[in-house]
């Protein structure tokens, strides 16, 4: 499944310089019979960018999917607007990867082979980078991943993946950490999902809460196609002062609702990944039992007292009004903690876009893409980071941002905390800059 | 948390599991014994099912309660009414041939699987609970749906038995299934009874699936699951026999919530598929299952 839903607006497209010469050539015949002179006459000026979105617009990132698709949409028509990327405006090819890494690589190829875009973008789940980047490597086809796995910055992949528009998991828990350990206790058990992304909560939380002078007191996996989660609970042990949760997938409303019927009133300190209830009214029944717990946010839900100039406006160009929700259906629930990273992503490629002077798909303007993305060391809070400003490390292709704690209160997402960006720093031991390109 | 409350807590999460699992497999049973069919597309009559009581459901989301007692019916009645056309449709122009059946529900499977994807989307949608009250134990909390879900199919499978054993339908059915060529020289309308089980069976999984939805939310890739399970129930308990399936849903349902809650599911899932082996190797025809004939 494949199509096209962006259109350059504005500016002077292909078929309005096709229209107008075939006007004047007097036939469209002709048109058809030279289409080669045309696309050549018009090649550095209004020949599109093309991006191409690999989507979970099914399987299990279906919700994340949906938005990722909405922002996108709406950070592309701010671009075009605007005048485009060096003046050309940018087009969205969309593939559906499924949420399957096989298919993950196979829509990479796609990209590269059948639809020739400039740069693949927007996936999400972990285990899907990790299966679709080596072959954007294989094929030379810039890589803007916007998922939250530590695979980009630990070095795993290689020098055409990037991460700049959303934190890693392993600076998220090392600049919450302390907060955590010093407001709700130190004895901790964590309940994540058995893969990648999941890994990465697991040995760098448990490493941060160490550091803390805490303690894990259970690791609780879970395989991410589960559904029911009771089961797993009785591992949860007496002594448990945190109970930490980060889950993914169709079943986390299950999951938090079974952890209600569980502990009842007589829960532990909970702190939580909204990746649990990404996409998930809070105002579902038998939620209320997360009253009074915590989160981590990306960025906040709701809108807060002290709401940017800048978050307005991307929340009215996205389309999510104050409580998060889409601006036209009060019931369908954004997953605004992560699909800012799109907004910021795509504004990140445009940046490096234009500093490289990027003009067609040779290897010379790639190479300059990727190594004018490298140069970038810090992007400054605005309309194009409305969610707070961020250094990038060039070296590790990692951005490194803001966290926020939030508690739920009468139903609401409030932040309670926000991290500094020094708070997630960590010594960066990966270098891609020495890798050929 | 001692032993005691462990033991509590896998038994009632093995009975639940035990009581969707029984009426699943019995549909899939069901239809193979009456009509000799390996049923693929089970799975996603379960899932149509639940998808098709998030809908009801949605109709009347102002009372919870309504919609969900309006799932119950309306749901697999919409789901036989289907199963129903795809067996006049297919299965009886391939003469229920072993293999060409099994080729057609694959392929029911899937079209049955995109089709939802396309008109209901790829999320999971949660249905509300008709009720909802927390049992609580001293060690640990309960829902109290979740017995209601044990009790509710305990009572259908009361009735299913009553059916099959007592009445003329069950007669005409088990008639059907001991020999079809005399069921017709008796006057036995065999191409209809085949029909209406492969209607009923389809019936059971959603009925198992309207129960379980406002546990585990519709999604449109939850069929395969309770596929796979009822397949290892129906090989372990005998095909075609009603007590084999109970038994043998018992024994998987429990095992898997003892050994999920004592260990780890995926351990649950390596004993059950290694029972299946064990089975098919020591007694191919099932524990409870009759001989070929």
């Amino acid at each position: 499944m494949s199509n096209s839903i962006i259109k350059p607006q504005k500016g002077i497209s292909r078929r309005s310089v096709l229209q107008a010469m075939g006007a004047t050539a007097g036939a469209g015949l002709a048109l058809q019979a030279m289409p080669g002179f045309v696309r050549y006459s018009q090649a550095g000026t209004s020949e599109p960018v093309k991006i191409g979105l690999q989507l979970h617009r099914t399987g299990i990132g279906a919700s994340y999917g949906r938005w990722y698709e909405r922002v996108t949409a709406a950070a592309v028509k701010v671009i075009n607007d605007g005048g485009g990327i060096n003046g050309r405006p940018v087009e969205v090819i969309i593939e559906d990867d499924g949420t399957d890494p096989k298919r993950g690589a196979e829509v990479v190829e796609k990209f590269a082979t059948q639809h020739k875009v400039d740069v693949a973008y927007g996936t999400l789940f972990s285990h899907v980078v990790i299966g679709s980047a080596p072959r954007a490597g294989e094929l030379k086809m810039p890589y803007v991943v916007v998922s939250e796995g530590h695979h980009v910055a630990s070095g795993k992949l290689n020098r055409y993946v990037f991460q700049p528009g959303i934190t890693d998991v392993r600076s998220q828990v090392i600049a919450m950490a302390p907060w955590i350990s010093k407001n709700l206790g130190k004895k901790v058990t964590m309940i994540f999902p058995d893969f990648a992304f999941g890994h990465d909560h697991r040995d760098y939380f448990s490493e941060a809460i160490k550091a803390q002078g805490g303690e894990v007191a259970g690791l609780i996996a879970i395989p991410p196609t589960e559904s029911s989660f009771t089961r797993y609970l009785p591992q949860i042990s007496s002594s448990t002062e945190v109970l930490y949760h980060v889950m993914v997938g169709p079943a986390v409303l299950t999951f938090v609702k079974e952890l209600g019927q569980f502990f009842g009133s007589t829960r532990p300190q909970i702190f939580g990944f909204i990746d649990s209830l990404e996409a998930v009214d809070l105002a579902t029944p038998q939620l209320e039992f997360l009253e009074g717990t915590y989160f981590w946010e990306g960025n906040p839900r709701y809108a807060q007292k002290d709401q940017t100039e800048y978050d307005k406006f991307y929340r009215e160009m996205v389309g999510v009004d104050a409580n998060g929700a889409s601006a036209s259906d009060p019931k369908d629930i954004s997953t605004y903690s992560h699909m800012f990273g799109c907004w910021e992503s795509l504004f990140a490629i445009k940046q490096a876009m234009e500093a490289s002077g990027y003009e067609g798909q040779t290897p010379k303007d790639k190479q300059g893409f990727i190594e004018a993305m490298e140069a970038i060391q810090k992007f400054d809070e605005g309309r194009e980071h409305p969610q707070g400003d961020k250094i990038f490390n060039g070296k590790n292709h990692q951005c490194y941002g803001h966290q926020n704690i939030s508690k739920v209160t009468g139903g609401r997402l409030e932040l309670v905390h926000r991290t500094a960006i020094e708070d997630g720093l960590y010594e960066v031991s990966a270098d891609y800059t020495k890798m050929s390109l | 948390m001692d032993l005691g409350p462990f033991l509590l807590l896998a038994t009632l999460e093995g009975l639940l599991q035990a009581a969707v699992l029984t009426l699943t497999a019995l549909g899939l049973s069901l239809v193979f014994g009456v009509m000799r069919i390996v049923n693929v597309a089970h799975g996603e009559f379960y899932m149509l099912g639940a998808v098709i009581a998030w809908w009801t459901a949605s109709l009347l989301s102002s009372n919870p309660a309504a919609g969900f007692f309006l799932a119950l019916v309306i749901s697999p009645l919409l789901v036989g009414a289907i199963a129903y056309a795809c067996e006049r449709l297919i299965l009886k122009r391939l003469e229920y041939d072993p293999e060409a059946t099994i080729v057609a529900t694959i392929g029911m499977l899937y079209v049955i699987q995109q089709t939802v994807l396309i008109a209901y989307g790829p999320d999971a949608r949660p249905v509300e609970a008709p009720f909802y009250f927390r049992v609580q134990f001293p060690w640990f909390g309960y829902s109290g749906y979740n017995l209601f879900v044990i009790a509710a199919a305990i009572a259908l499978l009361g009735i299913c038995w009553y059916i099959l054993t007592k009445t003329r339908l069950g007669l005409i059915m088990r008639a059907t299934q001991f020999d079809r060529e005399t069921a017709q020289a008796f006057g036995i309308p065999v191409g209809k009874v085949y029909g209406y089980v492969f209607a009923a069976g389809a019936m059971l999984a959603a009925i198992a699936a309207v129960l379980i939805v406002p546990i585990r939310q519709a999604h449109y890739l939850m069929g395969l699951d309770p596929l796979l399970l009822s397949f290892i129930v129906v090989i372990i308990g005998g095909l075609g026999s009603l007590r084999g399936t109970v038994i043998a849903a018992l024994i998987i349902g429990l095992s898997d919530g003892v050994i999920s809650v004592f260990f780890s599911p995926t351990l649950a899932k390596m004993i059950s598929t290694l029972l299946v082996a064990l089975v098919l190797v020591f007694k191919p025809e099932g524990l409870f299952g009759a001989r070929a004939r």
